[in-house]
C-alpha cells in the first residue's frame, strides 16, 4: 500500500436491514482503497447495494459492521467536505440557479461568493439562467445546477448517486462528456454509481464491479485509455466487455 | 410534393394573448341567475319579511349613509386580521417543529387531536369569562378556529416534505437552525399558504359567531342586531352578501402569494 493516504477507505465492510422475519444482507464484507483525484464508478446489478454503499461512504447511512475513513478519519455523518449529487436531484426549488449554486458559500464575502457562483456557473454552461428556478430548467440543467452547487462548495470528494440516469440518452451523452472535462480541470476524487456500464468507461479510471446482493466488490476494472475516449476503439470495447463478463457470470450463477 | 414557398415561414404569433372574456361572463351570468330565481322567489311567495334583491341593495345604501358599512367592514376585518395573524405566528412553527421532532408529535398530537373539533361557537362561555367584553373575546375564537387547521397542515408538510432537501442541506453543514430556517420552512411554503387559505376562509366563517358576544360591531354583529331590533331581514341578509364578497376578496388576495417565484413550484398545475 502506498504512503499517501487513501481519500477514501472501506474496510470490511456489511450492511443489513431488519425485514421481514429475517434480516435483508445488503454488503457482505466490501473493501476498496481509493486515491486521492481518482474517479471511480461503482457498477453492479439494480438493487444491489451500490446507492447503499455510497450512502454509507457520504455518512447518510451506517453500517452494520466495518468501517469508512475518509482521509484517515472514521466516517459520523455527511460533511461539507464531501458533497453529495443525488439521483433524484437535490436542487432546492425554492432557490433560483444563483442562490442553489452558491448554497454551500454561506459563510464566504459577498464579493467572493459572486465570484465563485459565476465561475461555476460558466463551468457548467448555465451562463445567462442565472435568475432562473429549478422548475423552468430541463432535467439536465438541474443536474447541472447541482453539480455546480456540490463543485462551489470546494469539497475534497464528489460523491455521485446515478446523477445522470433520470435523462435521455443524448444529454446524458453531453453530461457525461462535460463531467469528464470539468473533472480534468478540477481534479476531485469522484465516487460515481452507476448501473450504466457504458457510463463507467467512458468516465472512470478504475470500475468497481459489485456482484448481487448481497454484494461484495466481484472486481476493479482499470480503465488506462486517454480521454476523451474513442468509444470504438477496441480498447474501450475490451475494458467494457470485461465488466459486462464480470456481472455476466454473476448474474448467471445467481 | 407541392410544397407551399410561405409554409417555411416562421407563423406569426399574435402579439397580445385576447382577453378570455367568458372567465367574467360565466360566474357573471351565474350570479345574475342566482338574483333573479331569488327576486321571483320571493315575489311569488309573498314574503314581506324575506327582502328581494332590490331591497338588500336599499339596506347596504342605508348602510353607507349611515357611516356604518365601512365602520363595519374594518371592525370584523380589524378582529379577524388579529385572530389570524396569531394564528400563523404560533400554528406555523409549532406545526414545523412537530412534524421534524417525531417525539414532540407523540406528545402533543392527542391533545391537539382533543381540542380540534370543539367547536368555536363552544368556546363562547369560556370567552366572555376570561376576557369580558372587549375585542379580546372575538379575538381569542378566531385564534382558535384558525390555529388548528394551520398546526396541523404545517405538521403534514414537514412529514411530506422531500427527504432529499434535509440530506443535502445536512451535507452542507447547516446548524438546525439554518435547517429549519433555510430548508424545511421553505420547502413547507406552497402547503403552508394553502393552508393559511384555508385558515383564513374559517377564520372569516367564525366571524359572526364571534362578533354575536360582547362586541358592538361588525358584520357578524350588524346580523344579529338587526335580527334582534325590528326583524330587520334586509339588513340581515345584506350583511350575510357583505361577509361573502369580503370572503371572496380575502382568499383572492391570499391566492395572490402563491405566485412568488419561491412558492410556485409547489403546485403542480401551474404553467
Amino acid at each position: 500500500m502506498s504512503a499517501a493516504p487513501s481519500a477514501v477507505s472501506v474496510r470490511n465492510l456489511w450492511m443489513s436491514f431488519p425485514g421481514k422475519g429475517s434480516a435483508v444482507h445488503v454488503l457482505e464484507n466490501v473493501n476498496a482503497e481509493i486515491a486521492p483525484g481518482e474517479f471511480v464508478c461503482i457498477v453492479g446489478p439494480s438493487g444491489c447495494g451500490k446507492s447503499t454503499l455510497l450512502n454509507i461512504i457520504g455518512g447518510f447511512l451506517k453500517a452494520t459492521a466495518g468501517e469508512v475513513l475518509v482521509q484517515d478519519a472514521p466516517v459520523s455523518g455527511p460533511d461539507p467536505r464531501r458533497i453529495f449529487v443525488f439521483q433524484e436531484n437535490g436542487v432546492f426549488p425554492w432557490l433560483n440557479v444563483r442562490e442553489n449554486i452558491g448554497f454551500g458559500l454561506r459563510k464566504k464575502a459577498r464579493a467572493e461568493k459572486a465570484e465563485i457562483v459565476s465561475r461555476y456557473t460558466e463551468m457548467v454552461g448555465l451562463t445567462g439562467f442565472e435568475n432562473a428556478y429549478p422548475a423552468e430548467l430541463s432535467g439536465g440543467m438541474r443536474q447541472r445546477v447541482e453539480i455546480a452547487r456540490a463543485l462551489a462548495a470546494n469539497p475534497d470528494i464528489i460523491y455521485m448517486d446515478e446523477p445522470f440516469g433520470a435523462l435521455d440518452f443524448i444529454t446524458r451523452l453531453k453530461m457525461r462528456a462535460d463531467l469528464v472535462r470539468i473533472w480534468e480541470r478540477e481534479r476531485k476524487t469522484i465516487l460515481f454509481v452507476t448501473h450504466d456500464i457504458e457510463e463507467a468507461v467512458q468516465l472512470a479510471d478504475r470500475v468497481f464491479v459489485m456482484s448481487r446482493r448481497p454484494a461484495t466488490v466481484r472486481e476493479v476494472v482499470e480503465i488506462n485509455l486517454p480521454r476523451p475516449r474513442d468509444l470504438d476503439s477496441a480498447g474501450y470495447l475490451e475494458k467494457r466487455d470485461r465488466i459486462f463478463a464480470a456481472l455476466g457470470m454473476s448474474l448467471g450463477v445467481g | 410534393m407541392t410544397e407551399n414557398p410561405q409554409s417555411t415561414q416562421r407563423p406569426v404569433q399574435p402579439a397580445v394573448v385576447p382577453y378570455d372574456w367568458l372567465r367574467l361572463v360565466l360566474p357573471c351570468g351565474v350570479g345574475l341567475i342566482v338574483l333573479l330565481v331569488w327576486d321571483l322567489c320571493v315575489r311569488f311567495s309573498g314574503s314581506d319579511l324575506f327582502p328581494k334583491p332590490i331591497d338588500v341593495a336599499r339596506a347596504i345604501v342605508e348602510l353607507i349613509q349611515h357611516g356604518l358599512l365601512i365602520k363595519y367592514i374594518v371592525a370584523s376585518l380589524f378582529r379577524v386580521s388579529w385572530g389570524f395573524a396569531l394564528a400563523t405566528l404560533v400554528g406555523v412553527p409549532f406545526g414545523l417543529v412537530l412534524g421534524w421532532y417525531s417525539r414532540a408529535a407523540q406528545a402533543f398530537n392527542p391533545m391537539i387531536q382533543i381540542l380540534r373539533p370543539i367547536s368555536p361557537i363552544a368556546w363562547i362561555p369560556v370567552a366572555i369569562l376570561w376576557f369580558g367584553v372587549s375585542d379580546a373575546a372575538p379575538i381569542f375564537l378566531i385564534f382558535l378556529a384558525s390555529v388548528f387547521p394551520i398546526t396541523v397542515s404545517a405538521m403534514a408538510a414537514v412529514r411530506n416534505m422531500q427527504p432529499v432537501y434535509v440530506r443535502a442541506a445536512k451535507n452542507f453543514g447547516l446548524s438546525e437552525w439554518e435547517l429549519f430556517r433555510q430548508v424545511i420552512f421553505r420547502a413547507c411554503l406552497p402547503q403552508i399558504i394553502t393552508s393559511l387559505r384555508i385558515a383564513l376562509g374559517i377564520a372569516w366563517l367564525v366571524v359572526v359567531a364571534a362578533e354575536m358576544i360582547a362586541v358592538n360591531s361588525g358584520l357578524g354583529y350588524l346580523i344579529i342586531d338587526a335580527r334582534n331590533a325590528g326583524k330587520r331581514y334586509d339588513l340581515v341578509v345584506a350583511g350575510m352578501l357583505l361577509i361573502g364578497l369580503i370572503g371572496l376578496g380575502l382568499d383572492f388576495l391570499v391566492r395572490k402569494l402563491e405566485n412568488f417565484d419561491e412558492v410556485r413550484w409547489g403546485y403542480a398545475n401551474k404553467s
